[in-house]
């Protein structure tokens, strides 16, 4: 209609120009639209009659199978190995199941439709399977396989690879040696029957105490806020899965503990993004930069769920200041997110700087508290790793009682629990543990570096944790991860110390390390130090 | 440019005409885009162009609205009423932050699907249990638990046991100083090598050393439940699925789908056929989940029966294990009650198939603990046995999240290995699991109420189908309800394990003494009467 009228309009025109042009128009659009008439669709969309439906709807159609194509499509490279035939899907598997096959016997050809190959694997356990070996896994399993004894074996290598502290075990052995806590004290039915998943209420209020007195009674901790865990390992996995689902990402800062990977993203499928902290601020966390990650992440479509800090910092050993924990709070409410605070280490401080917890600033503030979840344990501050006790305290109802429900997975038995409710309640025994340990840890920690500073190594100051994160960029041969994975394998395979390289902990600056030095006795320490110089001495002549 | 150019005005007629095209046309100059779709100049780009956006832009909308639809729990007004003295009280420093969001902070949609309270009555009858707990002396009128599968029969020979020994296991022989290193520090978290080993043994003497177990296959979890967890999170992904042969143990729903996002289909076997599942029910489950385009990873079955506590017979298992491998599929095996036998029948072990058979082994995997056949489920020791190697390899890394603690693995491995013991107690546990069951399938009989054949577990599946008001599932809940509320006994109904025929009931009598047994029966002889005269 309209066209046919401005056709009109046009042959008024005087102007040759436009009668050519115009000419030439029309033709070309009348022969297109009589080829164009045979395929009927097409038509609509080119010509314009009765365009605005069909030209919507078809290439609407399109898009939309396009989209379903891509969709289909794109979930499977994630988990690529369910569908791929076996041979990729099963890397070693394969071998493995081919050696079985070929002796099937002739119960196998009875199925006719049997398929031969291996059953599938789930693509989350394949990418477990393979994705296995970080060097702090290569370096950890090393140290297990050959393990240092002074008189043993003197030529294995050394751990200092794994946050252990073995500094105050002797108190522990003595304290069960003495308490004859076994026998009649434990009653059958207490240990032997179904208990609650999440923890016994005495225990509970244990450690409830413990933590308190740990953080030197500035805070009170309520036990029904406390859900037992078989770990801190399970804790955190079980706070990801609570706060965040598939997709969704938590900001961690840079350097952090090599294993939250593992933690927060193996069975959750949540994101972790790292926001880096540098060492001209001590590596010390800044909310400009978290503000910057959030946003970028906020461009990319992830949601951010939360902030999971360490404090005291793993690897570092610094401490987050009570002006930087209000500035984090007053960040994650004003993008209402959730913050988890991994005070593992609360108690193993060796520093003259106040520990502050971030129950202890909730407790102070009447904050929306229901955002903040404190990850705690027994395995450092109590170093008993081997009980597997890992402690959530979180001020948000929904989130306890998802967990609650949850420990079924991640329980503790009942007999550990029973021992250590009665250990926690001998507070003679636990404030001396405290101390002692205390004093150990620092000398210790004055001790190693010290050691360190005679070779020229200098360390972050820390103030609590079994370890110390030290600076060693003067030494790899390239100012880069494989240059500090180059001294890393040296120290490792020819002075046979293991240490965890800045890597491993996504420490955005190469060349620093962590050690941990709780493993040790104070006469190891000059065989460590003697050990390194030796790399040190060669990496230095290189260089 | 080679639009009209609105100059010819002589004709005043024309103009008039033209004016509304022209002015037209060059309104539509304003809107480009719409232009091209309408008018059918370079309509094929613009035309697709348009529309596509607008539908982009459409679905990125319903994405945006739909996500937290499913998890609308968070902002909900349960959890905000909770949280609203929180938000109330708030001080002067939330004030600060001028954006400050004002609404709760959201939980994930998992966590709050999980959080919501139980409405399946296994689980509520439990709480109520623990709420008004049956005593002889001190709560005569409280609720009996007849629906947690515990047993509690030997207790006295595990305590007598425990008290001469825990000591000595847990610290060693010769006192605290060196074992400490042996609990303390971080140990294995897939268990330690002596009490996998241990555990080998046990597991073949409780299964009449008819199958030798390797160590090496062995993986140990916190409990049965997390080895259920690890297996499915290691077999399937999201939205993949499990046969599952009805009536099956209400707790395999969170064990199996909570945190792994697969799914369970139910294959519904009958009371017929004494509720062995029959493969073409299998196959017939399996094409309808294929129609549906979902992908079944696997069969999980429970030997003995969980809740009816029957064996499969050796030609069932082959024709699984046939069926598994035409369709590619693996089987997990829950072996968990397979030393509390109390019947004639022979029990066979999808392991002693494969010993027998050379066949792919690797789509097996045997689920074991020590909860029910040696009565600790408070010990958290659960078993994963598997041929495969990568799920062996992926569980054992998945332990870092439910590992045993150390000093109940020491006491174990002392308690376990004590070979005499075991032994007597196997047999004794054995001999009374059967006289709790004869006394109590009998109290039932007198009632009137036949149970399924039965040999091995720690309860009995009973038919009430003869009670309840209307045969259907209402029926069976209301008949739930009168006992649990009217008679005070928690039982396990039908429904809760997916039965598809209403009626049926899971008894659990190994936490009764023999004197409970009668108060049992009287009490469930008063609802019993009440329905028939109804009826």
């Amino acid at each position: 209609m309209t066209r046919t009228r401005l056709f009109r309009s046009r042959s008024f025109e005087e102007k040759e120009e436009e009668e050519e042009q115009q000419q030439h128009y029309s033709k070309h659009n009348i022969t297109t639209s009589t080829g164009m008439r045979v395929i009927v669709p097409l038509q609509g969309v080119v010509q314009g009659r009765g365009g605005l439906f069909l030209g919507s709807v078809i290439p609407c159609a399109l898009f939309y199978f396009f989209q379903l194509y891509l969709k289909r499509h794109r979930s499977e490279p994630k988990s690529p190995p369910p569908q791929p035939p076996p041979e990729n899907s099963e890397g070693q598997l394969a071998e493995v199941s081919v050696s079985v096959l070929p002796r099937s016997l002739s119960r196998v050809h009875i199925s006719p439709r049997s398929p031969g190959g291996p059953a599938y694997v789930s693509g989350r356990a394949n990418s477990i399977v393979k994705g296995g070996d970080s060097p702090h896994d290569v370096g950890l399993r090393k140290a297990l396989e050959d393990p240092y004894h002074q008189s043993g074996n003197p030529d294995g290598v050394i751990q200092l690879g794994l946050a252990e502290n073995k500094l105050s075990l002797d108190l522990v052995g003595e304290w069960l040696a003495k308490n004859a806590i076994f026998g009649e004290e434990l009653s059958i039915g207490g240990i032997a029957s179904y208990q609650p998943f999440d923890g016994l209420m005495e225990l509970k209020v244990a450690v409830a105490g413990f933590m308190s007195q740990v953080m030197k009674k500035s805070v009170f901790f309520n036990p029904s806020q406390i859900i037992l865990t078989a770990g801190a390992n399970p804790a955190i996995e079980m706070l990801s899965f609570c706060l965040a689902d598939t997709g969704n990402a938590f900001l961690v800062p840079t350097p952090y503990y090599p294993c939250s990977d593992r933690d927060v993203k193996w069975r959750t499928g949540v994101e972790i993004i790292p926001v880096p902290c540098r060492s001209a601020d001590n590596f010390r966390l800044s909310i400009t930069a978290l503000d910057r990650a959030f946003n970028q992440a906020k461009k990319r479509g992830t949601k951010v769920r939360g902030i999971i800090i360490s404090n005291p910092s793993n690897p570092v050993g610094s401490l987050l200041d009570r002006e930087t924990l209000y500035s984090l709070l007053d960040f994650a409410r004003e993008k209402n997110i959730h913050i988890v605070s991994n005070e593992l280490f609360a108690g193993s401080t060796h520093g003259n700087e106040e520990f502050v917890s971030m129950a202890e600033i909730i407790d102070l503030e009447d904050l929306d508290r229901n955002r903040v979840h404190i990850v705690y344990g027994l395995s450092k501050d109590l170093s008993l790793p081997g009980f597997r006790v890992g402690i959530i305290y979180s001020f948000n109802d929904n989130v306890l009682a998802a967990a609650k429900k949850l420990t079924r997975f991640s329980s503790i038995s009942a007999l550990s629990q029973r021992l250590l409710v009665f250990m926690l309640s001998d507070s003679n025994f636990i404030q001396q543990f405290i101390e002692i340990n205390r004093e150990r840890l620092r000398r210790m920690y004055i001790k190693f570096v010290a050691g360190l500073k005679q070779l020229g190594i200098e360390c972050i100051k820390s103030h609590g944790g079994f370890y110390c994160w030290a600076d060693m960029r003067g030494y790899i041969p390239s100012y880069s991860e494989k240059g500090e994975l180059e001294l890393w394998d040296k120290l490792l395979n020819i002075a046979k110390v293991n240490v965890t390289p800045g890597s491993c902990c996504h420490c955005i600056e190469p060349g620093w390390f962590r050690f941990c030095f709780t493993t040790l006795t104070e006469k190891d320490i000059p065989v460590v130090m003697d050990r390194i110089r030796k790399i040190t001495e060669t990496c230095k002549s290189h260089s | 440019m080679t639009r009209p150019r609105p100059r010819p005005r002589t004709p005043e007629s024309e103009s008039e005409t033209r004016n509304p095209t022209g002015g037209g046309a060059t309104a539509m100059r304003l809107i480009v885009p719409l232009q091209g779709v309408v008018q059918g100049r370079g309509g094929l780009i613009l035309g697709s162009l348009i529309p596509c956006a607008l539908f982009y832009f459409f679905q990125l909308y319903l994405k945006r609205h739909r996500s937290p639809k499913p998890g609308s729990n968070p902002t909900s007004p349960s959890q905000s009423s909770s949280n609203l003295p929180d938000l109330q009280r708030s001080s002067s420093r939330s004030n600060l932050s001028s954006r400050g969001s004002i609404g709760p902070v959201q939980v994930s949609s998992r966590a709050s699907s999980i959080a919501r309270p139980n409405d399946s009555p296994y689980y509520i009858g439990l709480d109520r249990v623990s709420e008004d707990p049956y005593h002889r002396l001190d709560n005569p009128n409280g609720i009996i638990q007849l629906g947690l599968s515990e047993n509690r029969l030997c207790f006295d020979l595990i305590e007598k046991w425990l008290s001469e020994n825990t000591k000595d296991s847990v610290m060693g022989r010769d006192g605290g100083d060196l074992s400490i290193s042996g609990i303390a520090p971080y140990q294995p978290s897939d268990g330690l090598v002596e009490f996998k080993v241990a555990m080998a043994d046990f597991m073949s003497q409780v299964m009449g050393r008819a199958v030798s177990f390797d160590p090496s296959q062995m993986v140990l979890t916190a409990g049965a439940t997390p080895a259920l967890e690890i297996l499915c999170f290691c077999l399937a992904d999201p939205g993949n699925a499990f046969l599952v042969p009805t009536p099956y143990y209400p707790g395999f729903d969170r064990d199996m789908k909570w945190r792994t996002g697969v799914e369970l289909i139910p294959v519904h076997c009958r009371s017929t056929d004494n509720f062995i599942i029959s493969i073409t029910a299998l196959d017939q489950a399996f094409n309808q989940t294929r129609k549906r385009g979902i992908k079944v990873r696997g069969i999980l079955i429970s030997n003995p029966s969980n809740p009816v506590g029957n064996l499969l017979p050796r030609e069932t298992l082959y024709n699984l294990l046939d069926f598994a491998r035409e369709k590619n599929i693996h089987i997990v095996s829950d072996e968990i009650f397979a030393g509390s036998m109390y019947g004639s029948e022979e029990f066979v072990s999808m392991a002693e198939i494969l010993d027998m058979e050379d066949i792919d082994k690797n789509r097996i995997h045997i689920v074991y603990g020590l909860s029910k056949d040696l009565a600790l489920p408070g010990f958290r020791v659960g078993v994963i046995y598997s041929f495969n190697e990568s799920v062996l390899v992926a569980a054992k890394k998945l332990t870092r999240f439910s590992s045993i603690s150390a000093p109940t693995q020491r006491l174990l491995i002392s308690m376990v290995s004590d070979t005499r013991f075991i032994q007597e107690y196997i047999e004794t546990n054995k001999k009374r699991i059967r006289e709790m069951h004869d006394l109590f399938v009998e109290g039932l009989k007198q009632l009137g109420i036949k149970c399924a054949q039965s040999c091995a577990g720690l309860y009995c599946w009973a038919d009430m189908s003869g009670l309840i008001s209307s045969y259907s599932e209402k029926g069976e809940l209301e008949l739930w309800d009168k006992l649990l509320n009217i008679a005070k006994i928690n039982v396990t109904p039908g429904s809760a394990c997916h039965c598809i025929e209403p009626g049926w009931f899971r008894c659990c009598f190994t936490t009764l003494s023999q004197e409970d047994v009668v108060i049992v029966i009287e009490r469930i002889r008063k609802v019993a009467e009440t329905c028939k005269i109804l009826s």
